[in-house]
C-alpha cells in the first residue's frame, strides 16, 4: 500500500510535467520557476535542519565503542573504530561517510537445525549501498558538462572512464547500469523482504521511485528520446548564469527528468534523505572514547536533589556505631 | 512438568516451545496490532512508597493488565511537552527522530528479536514506536500528512505499547555497532523511559533499587553495619580457603583509593566470590584503601530511569572520595556501571579536581587515560600488575575450568574494554577458548537482563533475549569442553546462570576476580586444595564436564 502510493505520488509528478510541456506550454514554470524554487527550498532546508540540530547541544559524550579502548601502553587501541582523538575520530567519520564501515560490519541471522543460530556475513545491503551512492555520485559529475563552459576536466575524464565500454551510440553508461541495478536491489529488497516491508513507510518508497524516474528518464533521453543536447545544455547555462531562456526544440519527455529532479532535490531537507547531513552530527560516531582523560561540559547541567553523608550518617549513625564504623559526628 | 511452574519460574517453559519461532510479521501493520500483556513479558509497576520517597511523578497502585493505568489527566500534554524539552536538550535525540532510513541492517541485530520474533524488537521498530508520534506532533510532513508520512497520534494504548517496549530493551547498544549512522537505541529507550516516568510508569525492580541506593548507598538496601556483617563473612570463607584473614577497610579516611563495586557482588553468588577476589587481591598487595558505606553501589539503576536520576546517585561517588581524601578511585566489575562511570560521572558530577591521576603503587603506572574523571577500572590494575609480574599466579589451580568470556554490553560498546580482561584471563587458567567471532567484543550479545529486566515475572523475555548468548555459549562447550562463563559484570553473574542453566547446562558464571583470585599465591596462605566456592581445584570430577544435550 506504502508502495503503491508512492508510486502513484511519482506517476502524478511525471503527470503534471507532461501536461505542462507536453500538451500546455508551460516550459518556462517547469523549466525555470521549478528548478529555482527546488533549489531554493533545498538550501534554506537544508540549512535550516543542520542549525537546528545544531542548536539542540550534546550533553554526554557517548560514542558507540567498536573496538579497544586507549589504556595502557602496551595494549593497542583500534584507533578508527574507538578513537581517542580527533584525528581518529575524523579517520572513523571518513570511514563511515566514505566506505559504509558500519554496514560492512552487517551480519546475517540464520537458523540452522532447530536450536542454532548462526551470524553468517550480510554484505550485500553495503554493496548496494554503496553501489548506489557511487554511481549516482558518478551521474552527478558527469552532469556539470550541462552547467559548465570550459567544462571541468574531471567531467571529462570520468565521462571517458565510465563509457569505456564503447557499447552503443552514444556510448551506454556503466553507472547508469549501476545505479538503476542498485535502485531495482534497493526496492526490490525493501518488498521481497517480509521485515522490510513491514517497517517501510510511504516515505521509503517516495525517493526510490523518484530516483528510478530520474535515473531512468535519464537513459531514455540518452539513448531513446533524442532531445538537442545543445539546446539542453544553453538552457541548463541560462539557469546556472541566472539568465534563464528556454531555448526552442526541447522535448517534452526532458521536463520529465527535469521535474523529477527538481521534486527530489525540494523533497530532500523534509525527508530521510537528511541523513545526508545528520550523519555527521551524530553523537555516538562523532565523538572521541576519551571520556576519562578529558571532561565533557554539558551546558545545562542542572542541580540535583541528592542524599548527602551528612543526612546518610543521621539515618544511620547508631548503627554504624554500634558496628564500630567511624563516623563524623559522634 | 509445565503445569506445576508458574510463569515466573524457568521450568514453566519448555525450550522446544520458545524455540518455536516464527519471524513473519503479523497480517495486520504495526501502527494497528495492540500490545498483548501475557504473562511472563513484562515487569510488575514501580511501588508508590518508592516513588514518594523519590518525589517521582504519580505514586498509585496500577497493574499493565488494568484497563486503566490511571494516568494524570493532562498526560497527553504531559509527555509532548517532554518530547519538546528533550528534543532541545540532546541532539542525539533530534537526529536520531529524524535520519532514520529504515534499511533494516539492526533488524536482526536485537536478541530479544532473534529469540522471539516479534517485529517490535527489530530495534528500528521499536524506535518508530516514539519516532511516529515525534513525525505526527513535531515535523512539518506528519502535521500535513499524517499516516501518510509515518506519523499517528498519541493515545493511550500508544502509551501501553511504550511502557512494553521501553522496558523489553535492554539498552546494550548492539543494534548501534551496525547503524550506519550510529542511531542508538539505548539512547531512545533512556527518553522514552524519562517520559513514561512523567506520567508515573515504571517498573519495580528498578525504582526499588534506586529508592534503595538513593537511602542505603546501594540498591539492595544494604545497611552499613549490614555491609561490615558482608565483607566479614567473605573474610571468613577466604581464611578457610587460604589461611589467611584479610582486612577490611572501611570508611576508612586517608586511604589511597575508594573502591566501588556493584552491591551485586556482596549478595548473590557468584558475585560474591569475585568480591572475594577483590579482597584478597588487595590484601596479598597491602594496598590502603577502603569501601565506603555510604558510596556502597558502583551500578546506577537510574541509568534506566532518567539522566536526573542517574546523577542524584552517582553523586555519592565524588563526595564520597572528597570526604575520605582519597587520591583516586577504583571500580570493580559491572557493565551498566561502567557506562556510567566512563561516560557520566565526570560531565554530571565532576571535575574531579580534588583527586589525583590514579597511580598504581606497585608498579607506578599513571593510568593517564583515566587523568579527568580519576577513576579506573580493577580489570586494568590487574592486567598492569601481571605485565609487570607483580603478581605470583599459579594458573593450574583453575585447571578443572575450560573458561570462556562474554564481553558485557557496556564495557564493550561504551568503553572498549576487551583485551585487559583476555590478557587476565591467559594468565589464570589453562584452558582458554572465544566464542564465536561475531558474538564477542563489540558485537557481543546481552544477558538478556540488563537495563532493569533481570527480574522474574518477565522471565519468558528473560530466556528468549538469553538464546543468542546461551547458544554461542553451547557451541563452545561442545566444541572445546567449555564449563565456565566468565563476565565482568553484576548482572550478567546473576542472569546468565539462568540462561546458562537453561540454554547450555553445566556451563556455571564465574567473574574474573574470582579466577585471580583462585589463581593467586598468597605470602603465608596454607596449601590450596579448594577454591572459593569451598569446591576441590584439582580432584577430577566424576561427572563428565561436557554433558549436552541434544
Amino acid at each position: 500500500m506504502n508502495a503503491f502510493l508512492s508510486l502513484v505520488a511519482v506517476l502524478a509528478v511525471m503527470l503534471a510535467a507532461y501536461v505542462g510541456t507536453g500538451v500546455l506550454d508551460a516550459k518556462f514554470l517547469f523549466g525555470t520557476v521549478l528548478p529555482y524554487a527546488a533549489i531554493a527550498t533545498f538550501l534554506i532546508g537544508f540549512i535550516y535542519r543542520i542549525v537546528d540540530w545544531a542548536k539542540s547541544p550534546v550533553p554526554f559524550r557517548i560514542p558507540t565503542t567498536c573496538g579497544q579502548q586507549k589504556s595502557l601502553e602496551w595494549i593497542k587501541s583500534d584507533r578508527l573504530d574507538n578513537p581517542h582523538d580527533t584525528i581518529g575520530v575524523i579517520g572513523r567519520m571518513a570511514l563511515e561517510v566514505l566506505c559504509f564501515r558500519s554496514l560492512f560490519r552487517d551480519t546475517k541471522m540464520e537458523r540452522h537445525e532447530e536450536a542454532t543460530v548462526v551470524y553468517g556475513p550480510g554484505l550485500w545491503l553495503w554493496i548496494g549501498a554503496l553501489a548506489f551512492h557511487y554511481s549516482f555520485l558518478v551521474v552527478f559529475v558527469r552532469h556539470l558538462r550541462f552547467f559548465t563552459e570550459p567544462v571541468p576536466y574531471v567531467a571529462v575524464l570520468l565521462q571517458r572512464v565510465d563509457g569505456f565500454f564503447q557499447v552503443g551510440v552514444p556510448p551506454v553508461m556503466a553507472s547508469n547500469l549501476f545505479l538503476l541495478a542498485a535502485l531495482a536491489f534497493l526496492f526490490a529488497r525493501r518488498l521481497w523482504s517480509p521485515q522490510l516491508r513491514y517497517i517501510s513507510l510511504a516515505s521509503d518508497y517516495f525517493p526510490l521511485f523518484l530516483l528510478i524516474g530520474i535515473a531512468g528518464t535519464g537513459v531514455l533521453l540518452r539513448h531513446f528520446v533524442r532531445t538537442d543536447i545543445v539546446n539542453v545544455k544553453e538552457m541548463a547555462m541560462g539557469l546556472v548564469s541566472f539568465k534563464p531562456a528556454i531555448p526552442k526544440g526541447v522535448h517534452w519527455f526532458f521536463f520529465l527528468h527535469l521535474t523529477l529532479v527538481a521534486t527530489l532535490i525540494a523533497y530532500f531537507p523534509f525527508s530521510k534523505l537528511m541523513h545526508a547531513g545528520g550523519v555527521f552530527l551524530s553523537p555516538t560516531r562523532n565523538l572521541a572514547n576519551n571520556n576519562r582523560m578529558v571532561r565533557h561540559v554539558n551546558p545545562w547541567n542542572a542541580p540535583v536533589k541528592v542524599h548527602t553523608y551528612e543526612e546518610y550518617e543521621d539515618d544511620f549513625r547508631d548503627k554504624m556505631k554500634a558496628a564500630g564504623l567511624p563516623v563524623e559526628k559522634e | 512438568m509445565a503445569g506445576a511452574h508458574k510463569f515466573d519460574q524457568v521450568e514453566y517453559y519448555k525450550p522446544e516451545d520458545l524455540l518455536a519461532l516464527d519471524y513473519r510479521p503479523p497480517e495486520t501493520g504495526w501502527m494497528d496490532t495492540p500490545v498483548d500483556f501475557r504473562p511472563g513479558t513484562w515487569i510488575y509497576p514501580g511501588k508508590p512508597k518508592h516513588l514518594e520517597y523519590l518525589d517521582l511523578a504519580n505514586p498509585r497502585q496500577w497493574a499493565p493488565t488494568d484497563e486503566n493505568w490511571k494516568l494524570p489527566e493532562n498526560w497527553k500534554e504531559i509527555v509532548l511537552a517532554g518530547i519538546k524539552e528533550r528534543l532541545e536538550k540532546y541532539r542525539s535525540f533530534k537526529i536520531f527522530m529524524d535520519i532514520c532510513v529504515r534499511c533494516g541492517a539492526c533488524a536482526d541485530k536485537c536478541h530479544f528479536y532473534i529469540g522471539g520474533g516479534d517485529p517490535k524488537n527489530m530495534p528500528v521498530l521499536r524506535a518508530e514506536l516514539l519516532r511516529s508520534v515525534y513525525r505526527n506532533d513535531f515535523t512539518t510532513a506528519g502535521k500535513i500528512l499524517g499516516r501518510l508520512a509515518g506519523g499517528r497520534e498519541l493515545t493511550v494504548p500508544v502509551i501501553k505499547e511504550w511502557f512494553y517496549y521501553f522496558f523489553q530493551c535492554t539498552e546494550c547498544r548492539r543494534c548501534s555497532v551496525f547503524c550506519p549512522y550510529g542511531i542508538d537505541t539505548a539512547e531512545i529507550t533512556m527518553m522514552a523511559r524519562e517520559l513514561l516516568n512523567l506520567l508515573g510508569l515504571n517498573v519495580n525492580w528498578v525504582i526499588e533499587p534506586v529508592a534503595n541506593c538513593f537511602k542505603t548507598g546501594n540498591h539492595l538496601g544494604i545497611q552499613p553495619h549490614g555491609l561490615k556483617d558482608t565483607l566479614t563473612f567473605f573474610a571468613d570463607d577466604i581464611e578457610e580457603v587460604t589461611g589467611i584473614r584479610v582486612d577490611i577497610p572501611m570508611n576508612k579516611k586517608g586511604a589511597d583509593f575508594l573502591f566501588v563495586t556493584p552491591s551485586g557482588d556482596f549478595l548473590a553468588d557468584p558475585g560474591t566470590y569475585t568480591c572475594m577476589g577483590y579482597m584478597m587481591l588487595f590484601h596479598e598487595l597491602g594496598l590502603n584503601y577502603t569501601w565506603s558505606t555510604y558510596a556502597s553501589e558502583g551500578g546506577n539503576f537510574g541509568l534506566f530511569t532518567s539522566h536526573e536520576m542517574i546523577k542524584r546517585l552517582n553523586s555519592k561517588i565524588y563526595a564520597e572520595a572528597r570526604r575520605l581524601g582519597v587520591k583516586w578511585i577504583m571500580g570493580g566489575e559491572c557493565g551498566h556501571m561502567w557506562r556510567v562511570l566512563h561516560q557520566y560521572m565526570d560531565t554530571m558530577n565532576g571535575p574531579a579536581d580534588f583527586l589525583e591521576v590514579p597511580t598504581s603503587p606497585i608498579t607506578g603506572t599513571r593510568f593517564e587515560h583515566a587523568r579527568s574523571t580519576k577513576m579506573i577500572h580493577i580489570v586494568e590494575f590487574t592486567a598492569d600488575l601481571i605485565k609487570h609480574g607483580k603478581l605470583k599466579l599459579d594458573p593450574s589451580q583453575n585447571d578443572l575450568l575450560k573458561v570462556t568470556f562474554h564481553d558485557s554490553c557496556n564495557p564493550a560498546r561504551a568503553m572498549g574494554i576487551l583485551e585487559e580482561p583476555r590478557y587476565v584471563l591467559r594468565n589464570v587458567c589453562n584452558h582458554f577458548n572465544e566464542m564465536p567471532e561475531n558474538t564477542i567484543r563489540e558485537k557481543t550479545f546481552c544477558c538478556g537482563g540488563g537495563a532493569g529486566l533481570g527480574t522474574d515475572e518477565n522471565m519468558e523475555m528473560r530466556l528468549r533475549g538469553g538464546l543468542p548468548r546461551g547458544n554461542a555459549v553451547r557451541h563452545v562447550q561442545q566444541r572445546h569442553g567449555v564449563n565456565r562463563l566468565t563476565a565482568m559484570c553484576a548482572i550478567d553473574r546473576a542472569t546468565l546462570t539462568t540462561v546458562c542453566d537453561y540454554w547450555a547446562p553445566g556451563v556455571k558464571v564465574a567473574g574474573i576476580h574470582e579466577l585471580v583470585a583462585n589463581a593467586l599465591v598468597m605470602k603465608g596462605q596454607k596449601e590450596r586444595t579448594i577454591n572459593l566456592r569451598l569446591e576441590p581445584i584439582n580432584e577430577v570430577e566424576e561427572q563428565p564436564i561436557c554433558e549436552v544435550e541434544e
